[in-house]
């Protein structure tokens, strides 16, 4: 293995992230030790789950922008700016607006999936592989501007103001309210996700002599397209579904690590899904510092806000590089 | 002896435009063969479906007897290396990263490259003349540096059919000889070696075989003198050449 300083590095800071997050924002840490069963209660039921949730989407996010910049051969692709989140959010909204969230609590997740799904494919027909950055990201804003007024319109007609501010504050994205059922409907999903989008990753190395050389290296390009579209849906809808809209984590994390796996879009994978997990993790337990008491900062909030001058960066910077 | 490559009455179209026909045509083992004809003629088009990237409308290619669709994508990407125009890379790899995509349809998934690898891609490397450059940043190598990187590749998987579009295009003649040397090397241990080029001195001098295309039709088929005759070259490249082309005599120092 390669990569084993950096992949222990990134779990080391998982670790250490995922401690910090567990025990700040006044944890009653003596009342804990005295054996106070609140206390215990918060740790396992409440702080615990939370962790383990923003770890897993942050590795849903971070893996599958990995996979979408290696299939791309672009540094601007993500599961937000190409339209992949948002249509998981359309999905997850239709669920909500339609009441079959209240029906059962697989829809919400089912129905993200879904809507990724359909994004993902939107995206490849609009842009098509090997895809200059201009295209993509053109084509992702159209994938994302339909799911967005998709979604307004849901909004437009809800049928009073709760259910507004229902979806208004999903949209945001969060991980409060994050409980062990989250988890257990995340999880399974977005391993399935991430292991099939991991099993992309050499034909993602052939890919970077071009389209035609990955063919003639037996790389079957439809095969990888079904495999990358269905991978990254599962894990992103199911990110969406439990978290809501969290952008730019997988554009962020991917492009720092990169010249740490000396830009190999294979090698990138696992480093990137471990970085986005403590990313997010860390921009949580930021957002409840930030937040104290007074109205809750929302996580997608934060990550857009962080998110975007480093998008603008990349911007200009890929612009640069070519034409 | 089945021919590697038999092609009977052949029609690929880009939409409209008839981009190549080919009435019968079948290549060899061990020959060195290259193909001519001015920017469009349909060159890369006969080399990628040589290569099975290319399905023909009509007619099919025939790979030792088998049609080339009936081969799996892997099984193909075995028997057939396949050297694109295109020397870019999406990603500044390092150099001896992307000679070992080469072994790629050999590696079984999760799996490490095996020491028949390892030699596979060492001998590659030399041959292209790439020694040195592997530890090397893809995007600091110079142009000719890149394009022996890029060949090392073609050779390592060891195929016994080597496909090239303008192998060495736009570089230095010494390293223009230097890659006919190590074609006419691979096309001596049995290898069926095609190339499309424009050098018509170097292909004069190094190809057993030249077939001459234009407007998507092959006009001339044989030995370069015969291939490349006064009349071709006038007609096909609007070249007045009263002698032929006379290959040079130039040697690496």
């Amino acid at each position: 293995m390669k990569d084993i300083r950096l992949i222990g590095t990134l779990i080391a800071l998982c670790l250490i992230v995922a401690a910090g997050s567990l025990f700040v924002d006044e944890f009653p840490m003596r009342a804990l030790l005295a054996g106070d069963e609140t206390a215990r209660l918060i740790l396992i039921e409440i702080r615990l789950p939370r962790v383990v949730l923003g770890f897993l989407v942050g590795a849903a996010l971070g893996l599958s922008g990995a996979a979408l910049q290696g299939y791309f051969r672009n540094p601007l692709a993500d599961p937000g700016v190409v339209g992949v989140s948002a249509s998981a959010g359309l999905g997850a909204v239709a669920a909500l607006y339609f009441g079959f969230s209240a029906v059962s609590v697989l829809a919400l997740p089912v129905l993200a999936i879904t809507g990724a799904a359909l994004g993902g494919m939107a995206l490849l027909l609009i842009a098509g592989r090997g895809a200059s950055a201009t295209t993509l990201i053109l084509s992702g804003v159209a994938v994302g501007a339909l799911a967005n007024a998709m979604v307004a319109l849901a909004m437009n007609f809800s049928p009073n103001p709760w259910a507004l501010s229902e979806i208004a504050y999903w949209l945001m994205g969060s991980l409060r309210n994050s409980s062990w059922t989250e988890v257990q409907i995340g999880l399974p999903l977005i391993a399935m996700g991430l292991a099939l989008n991991m099993s992309t990753s050499r034909d993602l190395d052939s890919l970077t002599i071009g389209e035609e050389g990955a063919r003639s290296l037996g790389v079957n390009l439809r095969a990888l397209q079904i495999r990358l579209i269905a991978g990254t849906a599962l894990a992103v809808g199911a990110a969406v579904a439990v978290a809501g809209a969290i952008g730019f984590v997988g554009l962020v994390v991917p492009h720092l690590l990169r010249p740490f796996v000396q830009f190999e879009p294979s090698r990138l994978l696992l480093p990137s899904a471990l970085g986005g997990g403590a990313l997010l993790t860390t921009a949580d337990a930021a957002t409840r510092l930030i937040s104290g008491d007074g109205v809750p900062l929302y996580l997608g909030v934060m990550t857009a806000v962080l998110g975007v001058p480093f998008f603008f960066h990349l911007i200009r910077q890929t612009g640069r590089q070519a034409p | 002896m089945t021919p590697r490559f038999e092609l009977e009455s052949i029609e690929c179209r880009y939409e409209d435009r008839l981009a190549l026909q080919v009435d019968q045509l079948s290549l060899d083992a061990g020959e060195l063969t290259a193909i001519v004809g001015p920017n469009g003629a349909g060159k890369s088009t006969l080399i990628r479906m040589l290569a099975g990237l290319l399905r023909p409308q009509i007619g099919d290619v025939r790979f030792d007897g088998v049609g080339l669709e009936r081969f799996t994508d892997r099984e193909r990407a075995r028997r057939i290396a396949y050297l694109p125009a295109d020397t870019r890379l999406a990603w500044p790899m390092i150099a001896g990263r992307v000679v070992e995509l080469g072994r790629h349809p050999f590696l079984k998934p999760l799996t490490q490259l095996t020491d028949l690898d390892r030699r596979a891609i060492a001998e590659a490397v030399s041959r292209a003349g790439a020694t040195g450059l592997t530890e090397r940043r893809f995007d600091q190598l110079s142009s000719g540096e890149k394009a022996r990187i890029l060949l090392a590749r073609a050779l390592a998987t060891q195929a016994e059919t080597l496909l090239l579009d303008e192998p060495g295009a736009a570089l230095d003649p010494r390293y223009q000889l230097a890659v006919m040397k190590a074609l006419k090397a691979e096309a001596a241990s049995g290898v069926c070696t095609v190339f499309a080029g424009h050098s018509l001195e170097l292909v004069s001098r190094f190809a057993g075989r030249v077939l001459v295309i234009e407007a998507g039709c092959i006009v001339a088929d044989g030995k370069p003198r015969d291939a490349l005759s006064p009349q071709i070259l006038s007609d096909v490249f609007g070249l007045a050449a009263p002698n032929g082309i006379i290959p040079p005599d130039w040697a690496l120092a």
